[in-house]
């Protein structure tokens, strides 16, 4: 749990003597900075951004590592555009690499190979810009999961969500054109799926297909097409959303777990300077570090094995890099169903895991948060997180949709399981079938349970304290646990949450009510002020059975002050 | 030539032109009589006894007392004693027990046990017999010879065995093995005889040359440094494993780590 700056009971910082001299340091950058402040106005930019407070908590800086990865990935981008050549003119291959000599190849795998073996740095800058494009797209998800899983897409940050899935979205694409560059056996045979995959689209998909490729498969224009794609396009719009996203955080301020002293009115947290300057630099490059060691330690997309691409060739392992690993599990796994109308063929077995998944998540994720505005009804501002316990169906919601999209991960590498475990392709084909439809609605079950233990496990502390490790025994025989009462900070974390009582069937629609039923029917009610004073009351020194317990909690009496706080919450 | 007219009334002379007659007769025989198919006949006839002394233990309870084949096991007339050296010398034969595939284990017969039992098989008909080390040794060939090797790998063994050889999946749990630190003369055997799931190349398909040109191409694979740790080979999967392990994993506990560190959080 986020861990609450205690109050300070000085609030305001006395201001220094207009008085004091400035030091060595401010005397030099006076100069610069005036020149600054007087043609951009620096001051006003910096004592607004410096000041800027931002809380802390580790999962805020799983989008720290997005960002940072974008930039380490057009650092190492634009050493690579030095000598990539983006042409699928044929040439024969007279480089270093004497494994591949004599061989024809396209202008562009030979340039790769170039890069990989005869410039300096050139593999180092391949597999680090390889490796930032797996954690780029991996932060997202891990960033955007934070971002569900604590309800901090709610009013007023709905439309930032929504360019975050943009961004996801668009960072999937990118990835994928730009591991179809190399134009190696591997790159290409991905080419040729997503080649099925425009074809499977009913009735334009032949002519989708010959205006993406200019003719047919593979042709000679992809390269140099996806080429622009991959460096202008795409990331031009990737930063220009990045610059929003990054607007709207500032404008919204960042959101903040709850805990004492934290309201939907305030931030509690550091100054951008210097603390987070200094973490927020260090982790860069903590992230550049971890991405060079990864670069230059862990081999990855050995394209040179791969050969040059062939249409007559296929390579065993062939699978997308792991983002869209999910869509080629849903078609490995998909029944081959196809229908024949009149002159046209419809691929169901590619169109519906294929283009109709990849729509339906993206449109899932994009109208979540009205979804479930619409359920709740709350037009209020939220900028205190929920922890993910105290909202069970939609942490449920989020670990089914995790769940079935491991499954079809799993299916991306069936091949791959089945010779690791020694496991039978068709079996795990067959299971995961069934799987992805059953397992999600297991994980949805479970998770909803454990959320709602969650939630009374935390009323059992509010009401009878933490567990004071101390066992007493009766003179009857029987054992109890001593309870403390728990800090008056902690208390206020674990009752800050929101509640969503049954409404009024006058206030909404009876599919409303009905779906809010569902939603938040079965959630803990916080306890009542009499509740809690009773419980206070009791621990206060009354022995006897309490009204939930079971007889055997008894809270330690006179010895300690409930004031006191009894550990860090 | 005077010497052969002078003594041409010897009375040794009828013997020795018969016995040259002879020789030159054997000698045009063995010139223009077919060369033996079979290598029915290869081994001295007591190795075939003793490899079908071995056989009648080790193996006919699945191959049948004659090698005919029951329903355990298929015949082995036929299949030469290249494919009784490949199965028992990489220890797929004889099988420890009923599976979908004979995984490649230690061999339990010794060379010249070996040498015998395919002396037996080979008996029993024709089929392709132990290579020669010129028909698989990479010796010798040049860089683009190797490169092409690699063309050919990658047309036609790829597809299965994975683009470095690491081997891949097939139906029913069955699956194509990884050819890493195989033995040459194990690869030659294999393409011609076709073993398990493997379809057969044979010699017009894949000639002795070419054969060697894959086996050069995939040792030199196996010597070429790698950009740093393999991760097995097995291409994205594995990679997007460790970016979320390591990458993913290592970031979120430095992530901890920082936001652990606060100037107030003492």
């Amino acid at each position: 749990m986020a861990k609450p700056a205690p109050l300070s009971e000085q609030t305001t910082v006395p201001a220094t003597p207009a008085e004091r001299t400035p030091g060595p340091v401010l005397r030099r950058v006076a100069g610069p900075v005036t020149w600054a402040d007087e043609r951009v106005g620096a001051a006003g930019l910096g004592k607004f951004f410096l000041r800027k407070i931002f809380p802390d908590h580790w999962s805020f800086l799983l989008g720290e590592i997005a960002l940072y990865s974008f930039i380490i990935l057009l650092i190492t981008g634009v050493y690579l555009t030095i000598w990539f050549k983006p042409s699928m003119a044929e040439v024969e291959y007279e480089g270093s690499y004497q494994l591949l000599r004599g061989l024809a190849m396209s202008e562009a795998y030979e340039s790769t190979l170039h890069i990989s073996f005869d410039i300096r740095g050139g593999l180092l800058m391949r597999q680090m810009h390889h490796w930032s494009a797996m954690l780029f797209v991996a932060s997202m998800f891990a960033h955007m999961l934070r971002v569900f899983f604590t309800g901090a897409f709610r009013k007023p940050r709905e439309l930032n969500w929504v360019i975050g899935v943009a961004l996801l979205a668009l960072g999937t694409i990118e990835g994928f054109a730009g591991y179809s560059l190399p134009d190696d056996l591997l790159s290409g045979t991905g080419l040729r799926f997503v080649d099925g995959l425009i074809r499977s689209i009913p009735v334009i998909g032949t002519w989708a297909e010959f205006f993406v490729f200019g003719g047919e498969f593979p042709g000679t224009l992809i390269i140099s097409r996806l080429y622009m794609v991959h460096i202008l396009l795409i990331p031009g719009l990737l930063l220009a959303l990045i610059a929003a996203h990054m607007a709207l955080l500032v404008y919204h301020k960042h959101t903040q777990y709850p805990g004492p002293g934290r309201t939907d009115q305030n931030v509690v947290g550091y100054p951008l300077f210097p603390v987070y300057m200094a973490k927020a630099g260090g982790f860069f490059f903590i992230v550049f570090g971890v991405t060079t060691l990864m670069g230059a330690f862990m081999q990855i997309n050995p394209l040179w094995t791969y050969g040059p691409y062939n249409p007559a060739q296929v390579t065993a392992g062939s699978q997308p890099d792991w983002y869209m690993g999910w869509v080629e599990g849903a078609i490995r796994i998909m029944p081959g169903w196809e229908s024949h109308w009149g002159s046209t063929t419809w691929s169901w077995n590619v169109v519906v895991p294929g283009v109709g998944l990849m729509g339906l998540l993206f449109t899932l994720l994009g109208v979540y948060p009205w979804i479930e505005a619409w359920l709740t009804g709350d037009k209020r501002e939220h900028h205190v997180l929920e922890r993910p316990r105290t909202n069970p169906t939609r942490t449920a919601f989020g670990v089914a949709g995790i769940t079935a999209y491991i499954m079809l991960m799993l299916g991306g590498g069936n091949d791959i399981i089945a010779t690791q475990f020694r496991m039978s392709l068709n079996n795990i084909s067959l299971v995961l079938r069934v799987a992805v439809f059953v397992a999600p609605v297991l994980a949805f079950l479970i998770t909803k349970r454990i959320c709602i233990a969650l939630t009374r496990v935390d009323q059992e502390r509010l009401l009878h304290g933490s567990e004071s490790g101390i066992i007493n025994r009766s003179p009857a025989g029987g054992y109890s646990e001593d309870h403390l009462p728990i800090s008056q900070g902690e208390a206020f974390t674990l009752t800050s949450h929101n509640e969503y009582p049954v409404l009024e069937s006058e206030e909404i629609s009876p599919r409303q009510a009905k779906a809010r039923r569902f939603f938040y029917g079965d959630n803990m009610s916080k306890p009542t002020r009499a509740e809690l004073e009773a419980a206070a009351h009791h621990a206060d020194g009354h022995d006897g059975d309490h009204e939930l317990g079971d007889g055997d909690h008894h809270a330690v009496t006179g010895s300690r002050q409930p004031e006191l706080t009894g550990g860090k919450d | 030539m005077k010497f052969l007219s002078s003594r041409r009334r010897h009375k040794a002379v009828k013997p020795l032109l018969l016995v040259a007659a002879l020789f030159l007769m054997g000698g045009l025989y063995t010139v223009a009589v077919p060369e033996q198919q079979s290598s029915a006949d290869s081994g001295t006839s007591t190795q075939v006894e003793e490899g079908r002394a071995l056989f009648q233990v080790g193996c006919s309870s699945c191959h049948g007392l004659n090698g005919e084949g029951t329903s355990e096991g298929p015949t082995l007339v036929g299949v030469g004693a290249a494919s009784v050296d490949w199965q028992v010398e990489t220890g797929r034969m004889p099988m420890a027990q009923q599976a979908e595939q004979a995984p490649k284990r230690p061999p339990v017969y010794n060379r010249e046990e070996i040498d015998a039992m395919a002396a037996y098989v080979a008996s029993l008909g024709p089929g392709p017999d132990i290579p020669t080390e010129a028909q698989y040794s990479p010796e010798g060939l040049s860089a683009e010879e190797i490169a092409r090797g690699g063309e050919l790998f990658r047309t036609n063994c790829s597809a299965c065995h994975n683009f470095a050889g690491a081997g891949g999946a097939l139906p029913d749990g069955k699956y194509a093995p990884s050819l890493q630190g195989v033995e040459p003369k194990h690869i030659w055997e294999a393409l011609r005889i076709g073993p398990q799931q493997m379809p057969v190349f044979g010699p017009e398909t894949i000639t002795d040359e070419d054969v060697r040109t894959i086996v050069a191409y995939l040792q030199s694979l196996e010597q070429e440094p790698a950009g740093g740790l393999t991760l097995g080979n097995l291409g994205p999967v594995s990679e997007g494993l460790w970016a979320w392990i390591v990458g993913m994993g290592g970031l979120a506990l430095f992530a901890v780590w920082i936001a652990s560190k606060g100037a107030r959080s003492k």
